[in-house]
């Protein structure tokens, strides 16, 4: 008693809860006032109040408006829709559409409150029930409550039956299988001279129509000629104050009534004939001065164009159209081309017509408008326009909003595409779209310009030229940058040479230094990314080679990165630096131009592999060592040797050092063999040239290809010469070995930094035929004489192992530390293992190797079994 | 089913009056009113009275210091819901007596009834304000 008491005084007048809450100055103040009264509203609902049933909710509804839970309250909706009277039963139902919806369980408690309702002897009471009914039923209900609304489709009074017209259509949209039972009732609606039942129930024939083809043809052979003549009436009746909106008599019905004869109308000739005379006089003597002419005129319009052609509406349509886009008011111009659009696939001569006007809207002040116009434009490009307007575009582009470029872009790459038969036109465009909105184009469409470049061998210096001059006035835009540098890259001497000149250019003079000027601009711009960068570094080492005069200048400028905080930054810098500085035997070879690119095989992957990047770029997103987060890049990237976006290999930096080398990097990392199998299997010659640097575990069914690869004669000789085969590992996987040789070469080299941790491959440090375990090392940072092995026991055999026990043993110059095992039980096939973290010290670290003595034991089948091996596999330089 | 929801948001973006056609949770709700009323409320008085966002359409409407905002589907005429929102206003107008944010947060409930009068899942009952009204006042009388 005591504790409804103080409920009681905490609930406020909704008026004064209102009240609070709009004195509220922060949203956490509001939350305050809320979370109390929800509190106060709850304790009440618990008390089972009855007095304060009806206030309740309505502070409830207001609370939920303002976007807070109220599911508490909807037991109390239920009991006062199960009231006798009124004012409780419409605050209650008021409540249900509100606060519930058709998902919820308790709805199918309000069936029969329902049902009771809907029989009931007020006929407002009726009128809430179908109310609530035409917006929350749900399909069970709408089984159970068919026959109710059947019923009061024919009650006496017209506003219980346009109610119950509405309520249909939830209905038949619920459960299309009643639509027949409707057919006949609304077809009787539509003789009513109501307007509210006349516009509900040419929305009920029209519904009727979308759901069942049964309907749509008893409406045709039976309604039309009616629905002709209703439409008149209107169109011809007499002010009638309750419905006149500025002068017309009900537009709504009006706009109504033309969307059910679209309906009737489209795909039968006899139907459109007989309403063309009331759609003529509906477009011409609709007066169009006021925003409700507009709307038939324009709803008229939409007809038009959607029944069965005739000439003379169809002209009179796009007459009105035409008025439209001239209209001053821009809701006017805005349907219009909204119109347009669908007009298009009618009357493709009649819309171009327009373009001009078109073209405007694209630049108008407008977000919407614009919008609109644009996808308009992209329907209306085709092959003898497409040049006007896309310089119209591209000059726009130039002074266009900041938060536009981006869908004008996308447009205009997109058509520059569709109809790049002529590539100096593409690549021309192209050019224009990067220097202007550069940071707005997406990857795969440079990807795409790339291709292409390297596919038109006689416009190479000219597209090197041209994009060295616009690198020089629009060098702020990444991927301008990003094309700049691999076209002056892989033609560099085109550029300073004036090779390949077309008579429209002019000549320029770049000097070799000029040209790496440009890419050392691109490396050092702040904003440039680590793609970008990678690119730049890439395109040094390739000019490198082109203009040996620069060649120490390159190196010092590679050097600098060095010290690069980006783990592939820095890993670049270094193998670059050490192949202009000690291998120029094998420099020239290496950074030979790229092999012409495959057109059809590109589009045939970009189509492809498109949802394939997409989802690997949802689920892989992993940290590198040093704190970059990286997605994968789409494996075209990879194919156009662009491929700083990979992810290195956890411990493979030899496959990774030969890949960049070559352009390629295939290398994966487990959660990407998805993506990796599929590039492997890409058919292009160029893939399989390059597979050699396919690191281990795909190595098998790339090597036959690298054997037979003899056109490639050059790059399987720099394999030769590098793959002195000093310690072949009988248990190294064999396919794999020419990479760790290449490795090999640069073990002893020191100019690779001992904090390089990720540096050494795993091994498979013992194998039976029941076990297997795999060392994966790391070296610690400022520690060279560390190593950390992470073990990893897998069982073979179809046993669980239990007791468990690895143990190992080292020679003097070596210390060993054996951290606890997960685990002391090793599950069965393989599914599950152990890892155990060893710390190898080597004190005569760089001269001798490690060594290790291994004895593992363990029951399987209680029968213990000891095994004994040793390691000799070891990568050099632990 | 053409309308989805309706929203009367004041200047500074608070909703005043929410209704929905169709099922959003709480938070898809409050997502979707923070994204259009940010949207809407930044345009100026010249540019057309029409935004897309997400696959709604919202026809949109200002009346001094309150934005009426209609959420509709692709195929809806734009024009005549433009129309709807006027008589929506003038509907009230004619109950509340020249109408204004206060009346409609005081009287939610009433602003409810009257929509209900109007449209009906999604669709346009009534057009005409007596019509429209008769109930209402109907049973403020009774009660």
């Amino acid at each position: 008693m005591l504790r409804s008491l103080h409920c009681l005084c905490l609930l406020l007048q909704c008026r004064d809860m209102i009240r609070a809450i709009r004195a509220c100055k922060t949203a956490a103040e509001e939350r305050a006032v809320v979370r109390k009264e929800c509190a106060a509203i709850r304790a009440s609902v618990g008390d089972n109040d009855q007095d304060y049933r009806h206030r309740n909710l309505a502070k409830l509804m207001f609370i939920h408006m303002l976007g807070y839970p109220t599911h508490f309250g909807q037991m109390e909706c239920l009991k006062l829709i199960a009231a006798p009277g009124f004012p409780e039963k419409r605050m209650g139902y008021l409540g249900l559409m509100l606060l519930l919806d058709e998902r919820q369980e308790v709805l199918m408690l309000v069936t029969n409150s329902l049902k009771q309702d809907l029989n009931h002897t007020n006929q407002y009471i009726v009128g809430l029930a179908l109310c609530a009914l035409g917006n929350i039923c749900s399909a069970e209900m709408a089984r159970d409550l068919a026959p109710e609304v059947e019923r009061l489709l024919q009650f006496r009074d017209p506003n219980i039956r346009k109610k119950a017209a509405l309520c249909s259509i939830r209905i038949i949209k619920k459960v299309p299988d009643l639509a027949e039972n409707f057919i006949n009732p609304a077809a009787s609606l539509l003789k009513e001279k109501h307007h509210g039942v006349l516009l509900t129930g040419v929305q009920l024939c029209t519904d009727l129509c979308k759901v069942s083809s049964e309907a749509l043809e008893y409406f045709r052979k039976k309604c039309t000629e009616g629905l002709v003549k209703v439409l008149k009436d209107v169109v011809n009746s007499p002010y009638a104050p309750e419905y006149d909106i500025a002068g017309i008599t009900d537009p709504f019905l009006h706009i109504r009534l033309l969307r059910l004869l679209r309906v009737l109308g489209q795909g039968d000739a006899d139907a459109s004939d007989s309403m063309n005379d009331i759609l003529a006089q509906v477009a011409t003597k609709t007066e169009s001065n006021k925003n409700a002419g507009n709307a038939i005129l324009y709803e008229s319009v939409a007809t038009i164009m959607s029944i069965e052609d005739n000439g003379g509406l169809r002209v009179l349509a796009i007459n009105i159209l035409g008025r439209f886009l001239s209209n001053r008011d821009n809701n006017i111009r805005y349907v219009a081309l909204n119109m347009l659009m669908k007009a298009i696939t009618v009357d493709t001569q009649a819309v171009q017509r327009h373009r001009a006007t078109i073209l405007e809207c694209v630049k108008d002040s407008d977000a919407s408008i614009r919008r609109r116009a644009l996808e308009l434009v992209y329907l209306l490009v085709n092959e003898s326009n497409v040049k006007p307007l896309m310089k119209e575009l591209i000059d726009y582009l130039e002074v266009s909003d900041q938060e536009f470029k981006g869908d004008l872009t996308a447009k205009i790459c997109s058509i520059v595409e569709k109809f790049s038969k002529e590539k100096i036109w593409y690549i021309d465009q192209m050019l224009k779209v990067l220097s202007e909105a550069g940071n707005y184009v997406k990857d795969e469409v440079w990807h795409a310009l790339i291709v292409v470049i390297s596919n038109a061998s006689n416009l190479h210096g000219y597209t090197v030229r041209s994009l060295y001059k616009a690198m020089q006035t629009s060098g702020e835009q990444e991927t301008l940058v990003r094309v700049a540098v691999w076209c002056i890259g892989e033609y560099g001497e085109m550029l300073v040479n004036n090779v390949g000149m077309l008579d429209i250019e002019e000549p320029i003079t770049v000097t070799e230094s000029d040209a790496v000027d440009v890419i050392e601009m691109g490396s050092k711009r702040h904003t440039s990314n680590l793609t970008t960068r990678a690119m730049c570094l890439v395109a040094l080492l390739k000019l490198s080679c082109r203009f040996p005069s620069c060649s120490k200048r390159i190196n010092d400028i590679t050097v600098q990165y060095k010290g690069s905080l980006v783990l592939e930054l820095q890993q670049r810098s270094i193998e670059f630096n050490s192949i202009i500085e000690k291998h120029q035997n094998i420099r020239s070879a290496l950074v030979e131009r790229m092999p012409v690119l495959d057109e059809v095989a590109y589009s045939g992957r970009r189509a492809g592999s498109l949802p394939a990047a997409v989802s690997t770029s949802q689920v892989v997103a992993l940290n590198l060592p040093n704190g970059v987060a990286k997605t994968t890049a789409a494996p075209l990237v990879d194919l156009l040797g662009l491929s700083s976006d990979d992810i290195p290999a956890p411990s493979s930096s030899g496959g990774d050092f030969l890949q960049d080398l070559l352009g390629v990097d295939l290398s994966p990392t487990s959660p990407l063999s998805g993506t990796n199998q599929a590039q492997k299997s890409g058919t292009d010659v160029l893939l399989d040239l390059l597979s050699i640097g396919t690191p281990p575990a795909q190595s098998t069914s790339s090597t036959p290809d690298k054997l037979s690869s003899s056109k490639d004669s050059k790059n399987s000789g720099v394999l030769e010469r590098l793959s002195s085969p000093t310690s072949l590992q009988a248990s190294s996987p064999s396919g794999g070995s020419p990479v760790m040789d290449l490795l090999d070469g640069f073990v002893h080299n020191p100019a690779i930094p001992e904090g390089n941790g990720s540096a050494y491959p795993s091994v498979v440090a013992f194998e039976s035929s029941t076990l297997r375990i795999m060392f994966d090392f790391s070296k610690s940072p400022g520690n060279p004489q560390t190593t950390l092995i992470e073990a990893n026991f897998t069982n073979k055999s179809p046993n669980v192992y239990t007791d468990f026990i690895f143990q190992a043993a080292v020679p003097k110059f070596l210390q060993l530390h054996l951290d606890p095992a997960s685990s002391n039980t090793l599950p069965a096939s393989g599914n599950g293992s152990i890892t155990q973290k060893l710390r190898v010290t080597n004190s005569q670290h760089g001269k001798k190797s490690l060594v290790m003595r291994l004895r593992i034991g363990y029951r399987m089948n209680n029968k213990d079994i000891l095994e004994e091996g040793q390691i000799n596999n070891f990568p050099h330089g632990l | 089913m053409g309308i989805r929801f309706i929203l009367m948001v004041n200047k500074q973006g608070q909703t005043r009056l929410a209704q929905y056609f169709e099922y959003l949770t709480l938070e898809e709700r409050r997502a979707l009113e923070g994204e259009i009323v940010r949207k809407c409320l930044a345009r100026n008085d010249q540019q057309c009275s029409f935004v897309e966002h997400r696959n709604y359409k919202i026809v949109y409407r200002r009346y001094a210091s309150l934005f009426f905002l209609v959420g509709v589907d692709n195929e809806e005429n734009e024009l005549a819901i433009l129309e709807f929102i006027h008589l929506l206003v003038e509907t009230m107008d004619r109950h509340f007596g020249n109408v204004c944010e206060l009346d409609i947060m005081f009287h939610l409930e009433k602003a409810h009834f009257m929509l209900e009068e109007m449209v009906m899942n999604g669709c346009i009952v009534e057009t005409s304000k007596s019509n429209i009204l008769t109930p209402i006042q109907l049973l403020d009388k009774a009660s």
